[in-house]
């Protein structure tokens, strides 16, 4: 107690501001770059490296397995394939930002979907109708549990159990006595999935977005040296562009060979994108990320956690019903069977194994795309090589598992770091 | 001395059974670091909270700049210019630096987005005015020491420009380096003006920065010290009761009916 601190009284002249030994190195010359990437990696912000490498692993070895897996029809069935389970995905991301889960989503895109069928089918009304319906329907189920779990203080795993159970009876009772109900061919709900762009619209959305991309991010850098802030060099930038720009040409090239960019693809990675866009460049989004981080800090913050809990699930809900409609538009009907099987688990997995974290606050919305590519590669390579479900069960769950200890390895990485 | 930027006089609270503050007075000029001591029990937290307006006072004034005030709320201790740092300093660990010193207050350009450039050149700015180096500002608050995530919470409380910054137990649990970058800073916002109440349990640190010590015993004054022309066992004589000034002597028990002891 009657050690004295080691502080200087009085008003001695404040040292000019020098660099700090410790600051990390600063990303100026390809050295500077990786001496950053490693120092990242080591501190436990593994990012989507890991899912990324996997990704082309998993690739390779089926590829090797059967030399049609990665032939434009299979990557294009692929890409629609994952359209559905990839929006319950994006919604359950943002679930599990606060830290919190939704088990109710699979049941609630089936019960979106039956209401989608009887308006649309069975009362006649117009199909566009229907699907605002439908994603009406998910929206106010999200409400409702949301304002379960935020105002009344249930935890969000009961409310959504129990919503699991009880959307999925609305399900089978909304479908009645038949238990399917067909969809019309032709009309607007089969044409989300039956839609594919021309190769010029193709090429066009990929140009445009890429040079979205430099022209937003060079804007921004300079935004940033104008007012005198450490900026991204030129060099960076350009090869940003052009790791972003490889996927993109690629995946349309293929794609082109086949029928062309699929619409139901189109609206997932879209969706994933105005996702990710909202969440790191809001005010809403950083109030989620706050909220996920410490739900006490943002309410001393002046965050109102608790709507920002009630919209968080009522978001998920909707993308869920939207993800219930591209099912229904895939197999031309919605049965008791839809979204009854593995989907809320394999979405769940899709949005860990992309790298969103199941403690809460950390993630992103490409989880949704990376995720749902890696579970969806080992579906469409399996059934290719004529295996069971069993093999598909047992592979996801191995990757699944991969993937939560890597979360909390990095999680408990980032402790160790934070105390040295 | 100046006139006083706050002023509480005779300020009592009352817990059920427990009269937790008695007759309380302080009082903080512009520009001065005034330590709240006391032991455990002492009533320095229920203080902070009739300050901080979470918990109001049962009766007694508070002067702010000469004015009467109320403080019945949080909100009315922010409006007034108190800012508070508790000792959980309510940061998001997942979030950056800049994104936590703006939580709530974010800048958005004219589309609505973020403004990340404006924030940090503001928090930059906010840094270096207070001579606060600090590795990166877009790192995690997760991955900083203890004392820089403290500073971090000061400088957050400052964005709302307060007069009065009340800040409960700093230096706890920091290391002797961390501890010392921490009272450099109260030094520096007593340099610019501020009022400090700093409340602590460490003679060392209450030596080393504050103008004045006010020590509180059992939820009454118990002396009120010039810390220059004070020795340490005085101050911490008034702590534990063993004092022999007037103030001490004049301030019996707490004065429950029925309990009152030798």
């Amino acid at each position: 107690m009657a050690q004295q601190t080691p502080v200087s009284r009085g008003t001695e002249a404040v040292p000019p501001i020098e660099r700090d030994p410790r600051l990390i190195v600063t990303a100026t010359s390809p050295r500077g770059l990786i001496t950053t990437a490693l120092h990242r990696v080591r501190s436990g912000e593994l990012g989507p490296i890991p899912v990324i490498l996997g990704l082309i692993f998993i690739c390779v070895v089926f590829q090797f397995a059967h030399e049609r897996f990665l032939s434009p029809q299979n990557l294009s069935n692929l890409a629609v394939q994952i359209a559905a389970v990839g929006l319950m995905t994006t919604g359950v991301i943002m679930v599990l930002l606060l830290g919190e889960i939704d088990l109710s989503i699979g049941s609630v895109a089936g019960a979106s979907a039956a209401v989608l069928a009887v308006l649309s089918v069975k009362q006649g009304y117009p199909e566009p109708l229907a699907i605002a319906a439908a994603i009406g329907t998910g929206l106010v189920i999200g409400i409702i549990q949301g304002t379960v779990f935020a105002k009344i203080g249930v935890p969000a795993f009961v409310v959504t159990l129990a919503g699991l159970l009880g959307w999925q009876g609305l399900q089978i009772y909304l479908l009645g006595d038949t238990g399917t109900i067909n969809v019309k061919d032709g009309g607007p709900i089969a044409a989300l999935t039956q839609t594919y762009f021309i190769p010029a619209v193709g090429w066009g959305i990929a140009v445009a977005v890429v040079l979205a991309y430099i022209g937003f991010t060079l804007y921004g850098e300079q935004r940033r040296s104008a007012a005198g802030l450490p900026a991204k060099p030129t060099m960076e930038i350009g090869l940003r562009a052009l790791l972003l720009a490889i996927p993109i040409f690629g995946a349309v090239a293929l794609l082109n060979q086949f029928k062309g960019v699929p619409l139901s693809f189109l609206v997932f990675v879209g969706f994933v994108v105005a996702f990710d866009l909202m969440l790191r460049k809001t005010r809403y989004g950083r109030m989620v990320f706050a909220v996920g981080g410490n739900a006490e800090a943002a309410r001393r913050a002046g965050i109102n956690v608790d709507l920002i809990r009630i919209s968080v699930f009522a978001l998920a809900s909707a993308l869920s019903a939207i993800g219930g409609i591209l099912m229904v538009s895939r197999s031309f009907s919605a049965s008791l069977s839809t979204a009854g099987g593995d989907e809320l688990m394999m979405a769940i997995a899709a949005a860990v194994i992309g790298g969103t974290s199941l403690f809460g606050g950390r993630g992103n919305a490409y989880s949704a795309l990376l995720g749902g590519l890696v579970l969806g590669a080992i579906t469409s390579g399996l059934y290719l090589l004529q295996m069971d479900s069993s093999i598909r069960y047992m592979i996801t769950a191995l990757v699944l598992l991969i993937a939560v200890v890597l979360d909390a390895m990095s999680r408990r990485s980032r402790k160790l770091h934070a105390r040295s | 001395m100046s006139t006083p930027v706050l002023e509480l006089s005779g300020i009592s609270k009352r817990f059920g059974a427990v009269q937790a503050l008695s007759e309380v007075d302080l009082r903080v000029s512009p520009g001065e670091v005034v330590a709240l001591l006391g032991d455990n029990g002492a009533g320095k937290s229920t203080l902070v909270k009739v300050i901080a307006g979470v918990n109001p006072a049962d009766s007694g004034e508070i002067l702010w700049e000469d004015r009467p005030v109320t403080i019945a709320k949080p909100g009315d201790a922010q409006r007034l210019g108190i800012a508070t740092i508790y000792q959980d300093l309510a940061l998001c660990d997942n979030l950056d630096i800049v994104a936590n010193l703006f939580l709530g207050s974010e800048h958005t350009t004219a589309s609505g987005a973020l403004d990340e450039v404006e924030m940090e050149r503001r928090a930059r700015e906010l840094l270096d005015s207070l001579s606060v180096r600090i590795p990166s500002l877009r790192v995690p608050v997760a991955s900083l020491s203890g004392g820089q995530r403290q500073i971090i919470a000061i400088a957050r409380s400052l964005l709302g420009d307060p007069k009065v910054v009340m800040l409960d137990e700093p230096t706890a649990a920091l290391g002797v380096a961390q501890t010392a970058q921490v009272l450099d800073l109260i030094e520096r916002l007593r340099d610019s003006g501020l009022g400090v109440i700093l409340i602590s349990h460490n003679m060392a640190d209450v030596r080393a920065v504050a103008d004045r010590a006010m020590v509180l015993r059992l939820g009454r004054n118990a002396g009120d010290f010039q810390v220059e022309d004070t020795s340490y066992e005085e101050i911490v004589a008034a702590i534990t009761g063993a004092a022999d000034n007037p103030v001490a002597r004049r301030s019996g028990r707490v004065p429950v009916a029925g309990t009152e002891d030798a």
